[in-house]
This record gives C-alpha cells, structure tokens and sequence, in this order.
C-alpha cells in the first residue's frame, strides 16, 4: 500500500512566504489549460486573450480596477475574519446588506449635497454589512453556535429580504423588475477617470487595505485580533475580553463587505439589483487565502481574480471557452493555494507501508 | 379562508410536497453525517450536490436512462468527496478551506461543463424526469396513502437509508470503526484501524450519497438543471447534522421539518397567496438557524472532528 508522509521541516525563509502564492498562480494556470483544451480552446490563443482582455487596452485595464474593487472589499472582509478565526463565510450576505441600507440611504436623503451624502452612503454601507456579520459572531459567542453555518446561512436570510423587498416596498415604481428605485445623484460615486469607470470605490479600496493593515500592525486591537486567532484559550487567559474582541472583528469585517456593495451600488449599478454580486462574497475567501490573510497578498490576489474575470469575457468572444472558465479557475486556485502553504511547512514523502 | 387551506387535497399535497422536498437533504445529510462521524466535516457537500444534479442531468440527458444519472452523480460525489480526503485527510490541510475550496471548484467545474455541453439555449433542455411509484394498498389509504405511497423511488431510497445508516453506524463493526477514528484517532490507531483510510472511505460513501442528493433535484424534483438549483441545500444538510446531533434518525428528522417548510411555501405558492414568495423562501433557513441556537449549547461533536491526523504529532 502507498501512503503518504507528512514530515514537518525546517523554517523556510520569509521571501519564500512572498513567492508562494506567485507559484500557485502559475500553477494555476498551467492546470487551467486542462478545461480550456476539453473545451477546444488554442492555449496560446487562450491565454493571450484572457490576458488581452483584461490589460490590452485602456479600458479593458480601468475595468480590471473596477472589478478588483469589490474583491478587494471581500477578501480584506474574509482575510480580517479568519486572522482571528472567525470563520465569516458570509461576506456575500453582507455586501448585499452593506447595499441595501445604503440603497436605503441613497433613495431617501434628498436635498443632502454630496460631499455630505456620499460620507453617509459609506458609512450606512459598513453598518449595514457590520450589523448582518454581527449575528454570526454573537451566536457563536452566545450560544456556540457555529460560525461557519450561521454565516453561510445567512446568504441566503439576505437574499430572500432582498427579494422581499426588491418585488416589494422598495420596488421602482412602475417597474416589473425586482429593482429599486435609482440612487439619488448626489450619491452616485464621483468617476476619476475619463472615457471608464474608474471610480471613487477604487481608491477606497486601496485605503481598507492600508487602514487594516495600520490595524493588523499598529494597534492594541489589531493584536488581541491575531491573539484570539492563534489561541482562543490563551488569550482569554492572559486577560483579552475574546467575546468582544470577536465582535468588533466581525463589525469590521462584515463592514469591508458591505463597502463591496456600496461601490456596485454607487458606482456601477445605481439600482438595488437581485444580482448585484455575481459572488464576490465567495471570491473572498479565495482572494483572503491566495493573499494569505495579508491586506497587501489581499491587494495582489484581487487583481489576479480581476484579470481572469474580466479576461474571460474577451477570451470566451474569441475562442467559445465559456466564462464560468473563471469560476474553475478560482476554485483551482484555492485548492492549490493550499497545497503550496502546506509545502512551506512541511516535506511530502511517499511511502509504502 | 381556512377551510379553504386545509382541505384534505391540500394536506394530502403537503405531505407528498414534504417527502419530496426532504429526499435531497436526507441524501445529503446523511452523507455529511457518515463523513463527519469519521471525523471530517465536509464543506464540499455544495458543490458536491450541484456536480451531481449536473451531472445525473446531463447523463441522463445523453443516455435516457435515469438510473445512469444517478449512478453517474453518485459516482461525481464520491471522486470529489476522494479530493475533499486527499487535501484534508492525506495532506491534513484545514478542513474548513478545503471544503470551501471543493465547493467553489466544483461549482464552477458544473456550470462550466453544462454551458459547454448545452451552450445558452434560451429554454433549458429537460429530460423525462422520475415517475412517482405507488405502492399497491398502502397507497389507497385515505389522505397520507396518495402522499406517503405513491413517491420516486428514491424518495423511498432515502428513507430506507435512514435505518441502514443509523444499523450501520451503531450495529456494525465498520460503524464502530468509523466512529472511532471520529472519536479517538490514537485509541483506533492503536488498536490497528487504519484512520486515513476509514476516513477516506467514509468520505467516499457520503460523497455518493450527496451526489445522489444533488441528482434528485433534476432528475425528479425539476427536470432541468438550473444554476441555483441546490440554492443552499448543501449547507442546510451541514446544519440539520448538527440539530441531528450527529445522529442519522434525529439529522432526517431536521430534513423532514425543513422539507415540510420547503414544502408549505411551494403549495402556498401555488394557492396564490399574496405574501411575497421570497418571504417563505426565507423561513426554512431562518427555522434552521433557530434550531442551531437551540441544540448548540448541548452538541455532541465528534471530538475527532476537524483534526487532521498525523501519528508523531500525538496530542498536538
């Protein structure tokens, strides 16, 4: 019989810890050759479009940045929360929260000038994404229930409020579509950009990085964070309030989500939508991991997700591989992204017993 | 009003609705507990379910045999539930990413195999779904004999596996194995029960059950597959294994209460009732969420769960 032997070895450099998810990335994509030829794609052609596509030219380049911003919002939401073990799979849940009070807030604030309304949109967006990741993290504290249930769980509550609502009190008037009523203009999302939608969202997204990794680095919180992560036992014991600390990572958390809704909302959409996230609640968890829970990884990896997204609509035009190539290509790169950090720390040996 | 509702068609509706609406998730939850006993809690399991309602549609739809289908998702659930084993059992890696990474690939994987093989025609193709089987007397019983007897085979499949199961588990000495290796990973090992194998093989065995849960929902419930045809029924099945307490009886017990909601809010959708449909979409997660609160405190978790085995790391 062949069997399989873990062996744990030694510490290997810090540089290595960057290279990694640069090799699961290749890999990636070397593996992602697999369903592009069943699929009777030409590789290079392939490739070279799904590249094309998303920087062969200005705008195909700003629409990566459109995309990556949401990513970015979602896997510093996923990336915050595992930090700390929290294992918040509900990021899809909350960016739709994160939107729908901010549709609220959008529809309704009229007469509020911008500089003044687009501050409250955002913040309404954290609460909204903060208040639905909130359940999660008490019913786990409270009454162990866990997290990883309740949170997916909870995708799903959301959605059905959404559809409750959208076919329902918050309906555009006149519409047949679950659709709200169109965002205020003073709360639409300035474009930076000529000619694209490069968007207000997008430097946000940069600055949730930059502002958690200030957090995850620099402050008394940002510690107790990664000390209940690491030991949950141990950091009560040394004298952190683990119950609250796990909520406030939660509200920041579900908060990072629900910035993800608002930029679609006041930026791209400008309508409360049904499908207003084609997952990228999901993709952060795979976004978090690639980046290896570090809000810079968190940065590198959206993009990478970015230019498959984007990239596989030019490749899908020109070659008939369908798009949902990108969703393989995700959960390709999760499973190998495992597979990697796992090497760092430990020796693979095959072994007959 | 009332008497409208609960007139004998309508009970008698509600009846067959719930034991069609808690065939999948007995399948599935059945499979996560034989899985989950052995001490690996699979997060695949939705992702599983859709490659095997994928897969049992497009094979059936190619064949024309239905049981070709469900062979073939069963066949899907146990190969993916193999890698689930091979990245969390062989390699040890976090059972919580890995399953979430199963889900994610395999999801993609069914969407992108469907829109290759079909293309995006504007009516989805369908294919000559089950047919209901009537049991000869049993299904003449007044109210619940047109409901209870007169289902798909696999309906009654599934019930039937409830005691299988629950013998199986607790009766036998394969259960016993699976069981231990759930519970004390050393104390099986040291004894001479191979732990990664019995949990590979559990996996295997649950893999093919969630398959044949995923296959159901195009193969009898629907006649065509559809992205979101799972929509969540994977993750309720994780749940109604902890409000079942890991136990095969008590997890298809929380199927069925979750099959009578699905159930109502279909035949009251089909009464016309004015509430938005959305809203009882809602309540079965909600009630299962309810019922996590209420049996968490007092869970008995497998203590193996979740915990990679490696020999030299004993008590790590």
């Amino acid at each position: 019989m062949i069997g399989l032997k873990i062996i744990k070895r030694k510490p290997l450099p810090g540089w290595v810890k960057i290279i990694i998810p640069v090799v699961a990335v290749v890999i990636t994509l070397i593996f992602s050759a697999v369903p592009i030829l069943i699929a009777g794609g030409n590789l290079w052609k392939s490739y070279y479009y799904l590249f094309y596509g998303a920087l062969g030219t200005r705008y195909n380049l700003l629409e990566t940045f459109v995309k990556a911003s949401p990513l970015i919002f979602t896997g510093l939401a996923v990336a915050f929360a595992f930090r700390a073990k929290f294992w918040n799979i509900g990021a899809e849940g909350q960016l739709l929260a994160g939107a729908l009070l901010a549709t609220w807030v959008g529809i309704n604030f009229t007469g509020v000038p911008q500089f003044l309304l687009l501050p409250i949109v955002i913040i309404s967006g954290f609460i909204g994404g903060g208040i639905w990741a909130s359940i999660p993290a008490i019913l786990k504290t409270k009454m162990k229930v866990d997290d990883v249930v309740s949170s997916l769980l909870l995708n799903y509550v959301m959605i059905h409020i959404m559809g409750t609502l959208l076919f329902g009190p918050l309906q555009q008037p006149g519409s047949s579509w679950p659709r709200s009523p169109g965002i205020l203009e003073a709360a639409r999302y300035p474009m930076l950009l000529a000619r694209s939608r490069f968007h207000l969202g997008i430097p946000l997204a940069f600055l949730a990085a930059l502002i958690i990794w200030f957090i995850n680095n620099k402050t008394v919180f940002g510690y107790q964070s990664k000390a209940v992560g690491v030991n949950i036992k141990a950091a009560y014991f040394g004298g952190i309030n683990t119950t609250s600390v796990i909520l406030k990572t939660a509200l920041i958390s579900g908060g990072l989500a629900g910035l993800a809704g608002v930029g679609e909302l006041c930026a791209i959409h400008y309508h409360l939508l049904m499908d207003i996230s084609p997952g990228y609640g999901y993709s952060g968890i795979v976004i978090a991991m690639l980046g290896n829970l570090h809000p810079l990884g968190v940065v590198f990896a959206s993009f990478f997700f970015s230019i498959v997204l984007v990239g596989a609509h030019t490749m899908s035009r020109m070659t008939g591989v369908p798009t949902y190539i990108a969703e393989v290509i995700q959960g390709m790169a999760l499973i190998i992204m495992l597979i990697s950090l796992l090497l760092t720390e430990y020796k693979i040996r095959v072994v007959r017993k | 009003m009332i008497g409208e509702i609960f007139n004998v068609t309508f009970i008698t509706g509600l009846i067959g609705a719930t034991m069609r609406m808690s065939t999948p998730i007995i399948f599935a939850t059945l499979g996560e507990i034989i899985a989950e006993r052995s001490g690996v809690l699979n997060l695949g399991i939705e992702g599983t379910m859709l490659m095997g309602a994928m897969t049992g549609f497009l094979v059936t739809f190619n064949t024309g045999s239905l049981w070709a289908g469900v062979l073939a998702a069963a066949l899907v659930g146990m190969i993916l539930s193999l890698l689930m084993a091979f990245l969390s059992v062989h390699l040890g890696l976090s059972q919580h990413v890995s399953g979430l990474g199963i889900t994610l690939f395999s999801t993609g994987l069914a969407m992108f195999i469907y829109r290759l093989h079909f293309g995006s025609p504007i009516v989805p193709p369908t294919v000559e779904p089950f047919r209901q089987v009537a049991i000869p007397f049993l299904s003449k019983i007044s109210v619940i004999g047109p409901s209870l007897f007169n289902q798909y085979v696999l309906t009654y499949l599934a019930w039937l596996l409830i005691p299988v199961i629950s013998i199986l588990l607790y009766k036998t000495k394969i259960g016993l194995k699976i069981r231990t290796v759930g519970e004390n990973p050393f104390a099986a090992d040291t004894v001479g029960v191979n732990v990664n194998l019995t949990r590979t093989l559990s996996l295997a065995a649950g893999g093919a059950l969630i398959g044949i849960g995923g296959a159901f929902l195009t193969l009898a419930h629907q006649n065509m597959f559809l992205i979101d045809v799972v929509g969540g029924r994977g993750w309720v099945s994780i749940a109604m294994v902890i409000f079942g307490n890991w136990d095969p009886l008590k997890g298809a017990i929380g199927a069925v209460i979750f099959g009578f909601l699905d159930g109502l809010q279909l035949r009251l959708q089909g009464l016309g009732i004015q509430i938005p449909f959305h809203v009882f979409l809602m309540i079965p997660y909600l009630i299962t969420i309810i019922a996590l609160v209420s049996v968490s405190r007092k869970a008995f978790v497998p203590a193996g769960l979740l915990k990679p085995y490696r020999r030299e790391e004993k008590g790590g």
